[in-house]
Parts: C-alpha cells; structure tokens; sequence
C-alpha cells in the first residue's frame, strides 16, 4: 500500500473546515413561519397574480388534506385499513406543487401522496382501497392522469422519465412531474431517472419531498451534500424550496413546470420539509429521534402559516375559517362511512387481471380453485 | 418478399422492420441497438431507415430502459427492447418484476403494459462469464409476465410479430447461438397462436420436450437415436409462460415416456414444473418417470468447458437410455 493511499484512508478532520460555495444550501421561501410575505426577485412572477380566493383555495385543500388523513390514521387504529402512510407536515409541498399542475400533466406519485391526488380530483377515499387491502391502487390513471401510487421506492422515477419521453415524442407540451423522497434519492432507478431525463430532455419534474427521515434514517444517512445539489452533475437545475411554504412550493413547481413545457428539459426541486407522523402506522419514530426536532418543526407548519398570512392581509373571515371547519367535519365522516361499507372484493378477483390477454395457467388454476370452493356442502365456499 | 430463407437474427430484424413500419407506436430500445444495430446485428439499420426517435440508443442502464419503457407504455407507446445479454438482464428485473408484470392488476385492468422486453441468451458461443445464461425461469416464476423463445427463423419473425401485439409484457428470449442458422420465413403465412407448442418430428417411443436453443440439439438426438431403432417425438414448447401442458400430455400419452431438455440449470428450472404437472396429468401413462437434462447447479463455467455444462447429443442420448430402460 502506498503513503498516498494510506492517507486517502484516514479520516478527513478538515472537512468540516473546508470552505465550499456551492454546498451552501439556499431555500426559496416567500411566506415565513410568521405568515409574512418576502419578497424573491425569482420567483414572485410565478405567483404575482394570485387572488384572495385561489390563495384561500389552497388553505382549504391543505386543510381538507390534513382531515382526510387523520381520518384515515383513526380508521386505522379502529381497525378498519391495515396501514396508513401519513402525509402530516407535509401538505404545503403537496399542494403547493399539486396545483400548479395543467390538467394534461401527469403524476407519479409514492404512496404519501394523498394531497396531490386530492389535487388531481382523485376521490380520497380511492386512496384507502389498497391500505384496506381491497385492492392494490385500481383507480384508473387517465381519468385523473394520476398514476397508482408506487410503493417500490423510487421506480416511478423512471416511469415519469418515459412517459415525459413519450410527450416529446408526441409533441405536445404538457409536463410530467414525479414525487419521490429523501430516501429514494439513493435509489439507482432515482440516479438512471436523472439520466435518462436529461439525456433525452424529457419534460418531467422531479419533486423531492425531503421530509428528513427515511422511517428511521435521516437526510445524513442518504448524502452528504443537499439533494437538489445532485441535479447539477446531471446537467440540469436543481433548487431547494421551504416545502411547509405552500406559495414558494406552487412557484417554483410552476417554474420548472415552464421549463418543461419550453423544452428545457428536467428539473429537481427539493421540497424541504418534516414528516411530522410516523413513517407509517406500523412505524414508531419515538425510537430514534427526539420530540424536540419534532416540535421545532411545528413552528413552521404549513397551514398555520398560510392561516396568519390569509388573516393579516385581510384575505379570509372568520365565516371562511368556520364553514371550512364545517365542510372539513363533512369529509371526515364521508371518508368513515364510505371505508367502513368497503366491501370485500370477490375471491375471484386474485385471477381477474393477472394478464390482460389471458393464461393457460391463470384459467386453468381460477377453474380448479372454482371447483375446489363449490365442493362444500352449502355450495359458498370455504 | 414472401417466402424466404434467412438466418434467425435476419428474421427478428425483419419482424421488427415490419412492426416499426405498421404501427407508429413501436419503438425499439436499449444499448448499441442504433447505429451499430445491436452487439448481434439484430437491429440493424432499423435507426437508418426508422430514425432515432423510434430505434432509440439508450444509456447503459437496464432498469432505466425497461422503467422507461413502461413510462414510454403508459403514455401509448409499444417499446421493444433489448437487454444485451441474458447476465445482464438483472438491474432491470426488479423494474420487471414488480412493475412491469404487476400493473395490469395493480390497475384493476385499466393499464396494459404492451413492452417486449428482447433478451439473447444461452450459451454455446464460447463467450465470457455472464454472457451465457438461461434465465428464463426466474420470469416464468412471476405472474404477469409471458415468457417465450423460438427456436427457429420463421417462429422468430411470426412470434415477435406476436409478442409485439400482445397487450402484455413479454419476454423474448433470443436462442444467440442459433442467432446465424437459416430458415424459411414467410411473411403472408397465418401464424399459429404464440402459446402453442410444436410437434417437430413425431415419434412412437419417447417425447423430447424442448424450446429455443435446445430443439435444434434435441432434433439430432432423434436422428442419432433413429439409427439405432428408437422413434422419438420433438415438441418444440415455444412458449415457457404460459406453458402448452396439453401438447407434451397428448404426445406423452401416445410415448409414454419423456425427457425435457434445457440449458437452463435442472434445479427449479422449467423442466421441474413439466415433470411434475405432466406426472399429474399422465401418471398412468407413463412408463418411466420423466427425466431431465439440462445445466448443474453451479455458477455458468468458463467458455472451455461450457461443452461439459450444456446438454448435448450425448448426455440427451443417455437420459432417453435410461427413460427407456424402465
């Protein structure tokens, strides 16, 4: 072995010190914790021209997100899903990025992705079919051009790339945008995306949720140097934005949507933001990180924010604030009641899509398992 | 052009030329497949006449090929494309895995997931590690997947015609050492259905069952066994998923006796799977248990030995010995 690769080894004490511009991390935010509008040379013009009613819309979709998911956690402590993802913290990127959607854009989500679908137009409660386990997604992605939820971490990454690939190829100039998170950023389909993406120039916008914890790992645990960093050595922008900052989160989705649609190619915006709940129902984040971290991030919760914002500018009355409180109860019962009459599907089911041309096999396996059932006495089955 | 001959690679390029051709949502993918026309020339000049848009070069990552075919699927488009070696289809096959074969139920049916995923393979060309493998049985194992490989030129150019209009995934596994062997194709024949097998060369006292690379070898073994008195019946399977049982059960009914051969390794390979539902189906047919021949249980050797791994004339011979012994 020689000196130099001996001391390529060791441990660099220095780094700490070692002075480095462009790891600096910059965050676009044009609403602070406080609610108070700052202003961004970059990224106003991309919400220059909103109005009381769309910014109090977006207060109501964060809002309305936020019910049908504590909902969907108390049906699953009642027994009635068998798991549930919690978007909680994180309905500002969401929806911030959610509604600068066109409507012939199209999403891949992960399975968190319950306030985009809420601003795709999905009925919510299409969402709770897979965590009943009546299902595994089924709701149709062109009616919505919202994609299944994709819970194998970062594939959709490549998905997006491909169907951006096809909108190229089509000519048109819609975009494609694709969620994923801290933790998927170490996924080599995340990395082959990045490529493929700006290899071909595709429209398609990464939307990284960097919510700081991969169930138990943190940020530092996936890389070392901020994720929206990485964009560069593809050779296309990356830009951090304050993920629980709904009005920068629409901006900056808005810009990068632009880019797409003007042939610019890729882009990866890293929403910087907390998941507030556990990694899922079956997650317990009391093992591994501290209440503090938690409570310091509550501070900066995105519908607060918004609410301070909507209340200082005179932009929302009390009777705005007390019908949505109405209308957010009303969601909250529909989703309990439409989840609890969820019937089972038929036992049939297993083999019902298993190909889309048919299979010897599925037919012949469907046939015995039909004659199988029908042998008990009372013809229903075991 | 109708009746021709060409070799087998000639015919999947002229399969796809054809496919390119007809449907505007065909395209052909993957490493090397543009302006080198693929590592065996079997897309070549497709990028010349097609253009780039459509016979794409892509960068040197299968998962990101196949993930973004099923992107470039969704969007309406029927990809093509082609993993270069058999070894190295494995970055790609957790994209095939679980989502390629798994949308069209994710979706309740609502998508179809039109992507030929083209895979040369087996051994026999003296190549180096990772070149020579039969993986077929890892996707036959995963529902959502069909899995087929021709042995011949004219099944290659009918069955890739096939698998390009089929609305859900297939995996074309390309017989590369018998990439150069020359057959009739005609191009205005009516093809059989995809899944069904073949009986090549009937016979009275054994059945050989045998797909891609194997048919040819298991053919010779008919001839070779001919010699010394013994009529043996060829099923070329064409298709590993789904599997054509009722073929090899009407042959076996009438020889009573069956041997599968494959380059794939015997343990978990698709001949365990024909052994025992042919076993079920035939039990009082047959006169010996069903034998099979095919690679060990160790990791593909180095080209100077291949011929020791591989079934050939001999080590078939030896198992119809000893399946007619009983």
């Amino acid at each position: 072995m020689t000196v130099e690769s001996t001391a390529a080894r060791k441990p660099r004490r220095s780094a700490g010190t070692r002075k480095s511009p462009s790891t600096k991390p910059e965050l676009v935010q044009l609403l602070t914790p406080e609610g108070k509008r700052v202003k961004n040379a970059a990224y106003d013009k991309y919400v220059a021209d909103i109005t009381p009613e769309e910014l109090r819309g977006l207060y109501r979709d964060m809002v309305l997100t936020r019910r049908f998911d504590a909902e969907a956690t108390s049906l699953q402590r009642q027994g009635e899903l068998g798991l549930w993802a919690s978007l909680l913290g994180q309905e500002a990127a969401q929806i911030g990025s959610g509604r600068a959607l066109r409507d012939d854009d199209y999403v891949f989500p992960t399975y968190r992705e319950h306030g985009v679908a809420w601003c795709r137009g999905v009925d919510p409660t299409n969402l709770l079919g897979m965590f009943r386990g009546v299902n595994n997604g089924g709701w149709d992605p062109n009616s919505n051009n919202f994609h299944l939820y994709t819970i194998v971490i970062g594939s959709q990454t490549l998905h997006a790339t491909g169907y951006a690939m096809g909108v190229a190829k089509d000519g048109a100039d819609s975009a494609v945008i694709a969620y994923f998170g801290d933790g998927a950023s170490s996924q080599g389909d995340v990395a082959e995306s990045f490529t493929f993406s700006a290899v071909y120039n595709a429209p398609v916008v990464f939307f990284c949720q960097n919510n700081q914890w991969a169930i138990s790992e943190p940020t530092e645990k996936q890389t070392r140097v901020p994720l929206y960093q990485r964009a560069q050595g593809f050779g296309f922008p990356g830009v951090r934005v304050d993920g629980n900052d709904v009005l920068a989160s629409l901006a900056v989705t808005k810009w990068a949507l632009e880019r797409a649609r003007a042939g610019e190619g890729p882009t990866l915006v890293e929403a910087y933001t907390y998941r507030m709940g556990a990694h899922t129902t079956s997650d317990d984040p009391s093992k591994y990180r501290a209440d503090e971290e938690r409570e310091a991030w509550e501070a900066k919760d995105p519908i607060l924010r918004l609410r301070r914002y909507l209340e200082s500018s005179n932009h929302a009355d009390e009777g705005f604030f007390a019908e949505l409180e109405t209308e957010s109860e009303a969601l909250g019962r529909r989703v309990r009641e439409v989840v609890r009459a969820m019937p089972d599907p038929d036992r049939f089911a297993i083999f019902e899509h298993a190909y889309a041309d048919g299979h010897a096999l599925v037919d012949e396996e469907r046939a015995a398992f039909a004659a199988y059932q029908a042998s008990f006495a009372d013809g229903e089955g075991a | 052009m109708a009746a021709e001959k060409m070799a087998l690679a000639k015919a999947i390029n002229e399969s796809l030329r054809r496919a390119l051709d007809t449907d505007p949502k065909v395209l052909v993918m993957g490493e090397d497949v543009g302006k080198l026309g693929g590592v065996f020339r079997v897309t070549d000049g497709l990028q010349k006449d097609f253009g780039e848009d459509r016979v794409i070069d892509t960068p040197l990552a299968e998962s990101g090929i196949v993930g973004t075919a099923i992107g470039l699927a969704l969007r309406g488009y029927r990809p093509v494309v082609e993993i270069q070696f058999d070894g190295f289809v494995f970055p790609a096959y957790d994209q095939i895995v679980t989502q390629l074969a798994k949308m069209h139920a994710r979706s309740l049916g609502k998508v179809k997931m039109p992507v030929v995923v083209r895979i040369p393979y087996g051994g026999g060309i003296g190549a180096v590690e990772h070149h020579s493998e039969s993986p077929e049985a890892l996707f036959a194992h995963v529902a959502g997947l069909k899995v087929v490989s021709p042995s011949n030129a004219s099944d290659a150019y009918w069955m890739m015609q096939q698998a390009i209009q089929s609305d859900d995934p297939v995996i074309f596994f390309e017989p590369k050492r018998r990439y150069w062997d020359k057959g009739e194709v005609n191009t205005e024949a009516i093809p059989g259905p995809l899944h069904k097998a073949k009986v090549v060369r009937e016979g009275t006292d054994l059945t050989l069952v045998a797909y891609g690379p194997m048919v040819k070898l298991c053919q010779e073994v008919a001839d070779a066994a001919a010699e010394e008195g013994r009529s043996l019946e060829v099923v070329d399977l064409r298709s590993v998923s789904p599997l054509d049982f009722d073929s090899i059960q009407a042959s076996v009914e009438k020889t009573r006796r069956l041997v599968v051969v494959h380059e794939a390794p015997v343990f978990f390979g698709s001949g365990a799977e024909i052994a025992a539902r042919i076993t079920e189906r035939c039990f009082y047919h047959l006169e010996a248990p069903v034998l099979r021949v095919g690679g060990y249980h160790a990791p593909y050797p180095p080209a100077r030995l291949e011929e020791e791994y591989l079934p050939g004339l001999d080590r078939v011979l030896d198992a119809v010995d000893r399946a007619l012994a009983y």
